[in-house]
């Protein structure tokens, strides 16, 4: 079910808006209209969906307005047009109160400089949307101690933020937003300002106890690692536009235009990528009706001194070499079998890392096969690992 | 040339509204009446407690609360014994009132101006000339229409310090404000707090250190008012130091003077500790 449906949504900063709504309309770019009225357009006529205890990723550069529209969607900043659907209720619409009433029990927010209150204890500043909805103080405690353990967090409750590390801050911050009970998190490059090894650490603290919470989390970046490693869903915006929406893998394989694609270029695809994204279609021989002169005239054929034997339905045998194939010719045998070996053959999944492949092609001198219920799908040598690694096309359809 | 544009008369259009504004006088009444009170209030509370039992309580709040500095607490503690040994302490008491009470309804007054100023652009760009205007005024020309109004003694001695010391605490409770950072804010409305929990709980907090040093100045230009109030009747040090200068007596001049200087001090020192004041952790 989808959480949360956001439609045309549009922010044009800058006086008498409207002006320039017909030009977006018309198509025109951002700076045709900057040029033309000399208003800023922040976010241009998003639309997407966020389905319910799903980790929604909004990606882009410095000024493509991802900062902007996540906080449309809570209207810290009044959207121009569009629509927030939250539950079915139109965000951009409703008062003042019920705004405010979405804001303390639907939606909370984390925010890239953890925006908590200096003068306020680690405890109050957890508390602080609690106390704003007046629930007594023995129940905000208890709760807000709660999302303190939850974060790790015990035996802080009294100290001030500025005590705390960076990354120590940034758990008060999601302590903060948890004690809500909100179903929705809005994460506004929340991991950004951490130092890189603490902002993994983060990542999969967030990822565990998303495991377990739930929650919906639209969640803000400009690190591609960040969204690849954490999204089941990523967008990419550029000049206030949404570019492209897809799973990670969606976004590195098959990239929407020239800017997405620069973007994944120099992405760390092992951590990405999996067999199937780096196999090559196989040569086999099938032994039951193909015998070593066939295997050897196919492995002439393509340069290669090794085989894949597979059954009819492609379920793979074992492997075999070139030199006991000559050997079975010379000797004038019509049956292939007694050369298969299995043993020496390394064998992974459609879905093993590239990172685990890499490992196994130091462990064998033959390809990797690639299984997909016991059926050979595709086969690994080492170049085909970096040339996909580089980002070059690996052809599996010839 | 200059003959041909005829005299502007503001001094005339001065006097006829302050004139006209004398027909107003049951407000000027009333207002009057509390800031007599208070400063009743103050000086008897003030004078209840003994001299000595006074020193005591202020040399002990200067030390826990001002950062325990064991310089300043002596200063506090020799300084005050130095003005009861000159025997000005009752008239200390007597400055010490209007400075209060001038402090306290600069405070009243000035904070929520600064905070509608930090609020709304077109209030700032209205208010910032006048308080421009209320500072660079010399002191001395508030004293005339004070007397008009108020009458001589205490009283219209606490509106001029008002007028002229009050512009600092309007300025930095606005400055303090606008200068809590965006991030607080967009935290503080993100989890739904109302206008006035925000203020409350978020923006007065966090400006709170800007807008104590903005009280301290105020408290600084109301005693440096005590002198001038003394021209039209106001009791207390100020009055000694103005007695002095017309009988050219140094000597009572400079003690006078230096009991100010005391006094200033410990004001200053007092305020701007509470200003900074770390948690108790």
């Amino acid at each position: 079910m989808s959480k949360i449906k956001v439609e045309n949504l549009t922010k044009v900063f800058g006086k008498k808006p409207n002006r320039a709504l017909s030009l977006l309309s018309e198509d025109k770019s951002k700076a045709e209209i900057l040029e033309k009225t000399g208003l800023t357009v922040g976010v241009n006529k998003a639309s997407f969906e966020v389905q319910d205890g799903e980790i929604f990723v909004i990606m882009g550069l410095s000024g493509s307005g991802k900062s902007t529209l996540v906080r449309l969607l809570n209207r810290l900043i009044e959207p121009t047009q569009g629509s927030v659907y939250l539950n079915g209720n139109d965000l951009a619409t409703v008062d003042q109160k019920t705004l405010r009433n979405i804001r303390r029990k639907d939606m909370s927010m984390v925010f890239q400089k953890f925006g908590l209150f200096p003068f306020r204890t680690i405890l109050s500043n957890v508390e602080y949307g609690l106390e704003i909805q007046g629930v007594d103080k023995k129940q905000r405690t208890e709760k807000a101690m709660e999302s303190l353990k939850l974060v790790g967090l015990e035996g802080y409750e009294n100290k001030y933020p500025d005590e705390l590390s960076g990354g120590m801050q940034q758990r008060v911050g999601l302590a903060r937003a948890f004690a809500n009970d909100s179903d929705v998190l809005l994460m506004d490059e929340a991991f950004s300002a951490l130092d890189p090894l603490i902002r993994k650490d983060m990542q999969d603290e967030l990822l565990d106890l998303q495991e377990t919470m739930k929650k919906t989390i639209i969640f803000i970046t400009h690190d591609l690692d960040e969204a690849l490693r954490i999204g089941d869903r990523i967008t990419i915006m550029k000049d206030g536009k949404i570019v492209q929406i897809g799973t990670p893998e969606e976004i590195l394989t098959n990239p929407a235009d020239e800017y997405v694609e620069k973007f994944v270029e120099d992405v760390d695809r092992s951590k990405v990528y999996t067999a199937s994204n780096v196999m090559m279609r196989p040569e086999t021989v099938q032994p039951e009706r193909e015998g070593p002169r066939v295997a050897l005239q196919r492995m002439r054929e393509n340069g290669i001194s090794s085989i894949f034997a597979v059954k009819r339905n492609r379920e793979l045998i074992g492997i075999v070499d070139a030199s006991d194939v000559r050997k079975l010719v010379d000797e004038k045998q019509d049956d292939l079998t007694s050369a298969i070996k299995m043993d020496a053959l390394k064998v992974v999944e459609m879905d093993t890392p590239v990172n685990d492949v890499i490992e196994l092609t130091a462990e064998t001198s033959y390809p990797i096969a690639v299984l997909e219920n016991g059926k050979l799908r595709g086969i690994i040598i080492r170049s085909s690992i970096l040339a996909a690694l580089s980002g070059k096309e690996v052809n599996l359809d010839d | 040339m200059t003959e041909a544009i005829p005299r502007i008369p503001l001094d005339e259009w001065t006097r006829s509204v302050v004139d006209w504004m004398t027909n107003a006088d049951f407000i000027f009444d009333s207002i009057e009446q509390v800031i007599s009170w208070i400063l009743q209030g103050l000086y008897w509370g003030m004078d209840l407690v003994p001299a000595l039992l006074f020193i005591a309580i202020l040399t002990a709040v200067t030390y826990f609360f001002a950062g325990r500095k064991i310089g300043l607490t002596a200063f506090v503690f020799f300084g005050l014994l130095l003005i009861v040994n000159l025997g000005f302490w009752d008239d200390m008491i007597t400055m010490l009132s209007l400075i209060l009470a001038a402090t306290i309804l600069s405070i009243v007054i000035g904070v929520p101006i600064g905070i509608w100023m930090a609020k709304n652009n077109t209030v700032e760009a209205i208010v910032k000339p006048i308080l421009d205007f209320m500072q660079t005024m010399p002191a001395f020309v508030y004293l005339i229409p004070a007397v008009a109004f108020f009458g001589i003694g205490m009283e219209p001695g606490v509106i001029a310090s008002v007028i002229f010391g009050m512009p600092p605490t309007i300025r930095l409770t606005n400055l303090g404000i606008r200068e809590v950072s965006t991030e607080a804010i967009e935290a503080a409305d993100a989890f739904g707090s109302t206008g006035t929990q925000k203020l409350f709980k978020v923006q007065l907090p966090m400006a709170k250190t800007t807008i104590m040093a903005g009280v301290n100045q105020t408290i600084m230009l109301s005693l440096s008012m005590v002198v001038i109030a003394s021209m039209i009747g106001a009791d207390g040090l100020g009055d000694i130091v103005y007695t002095a200068v017309g009988r050219n007596d140094v000597g009572s001049g400079f003690e006078a003077g230096l009991a100010i200087v005391v006094v200033a001090i410990i004001l200053d020192r007092l305020t701007a500790g509470f200003g900074l004041r770390k948690r108790k952790s």
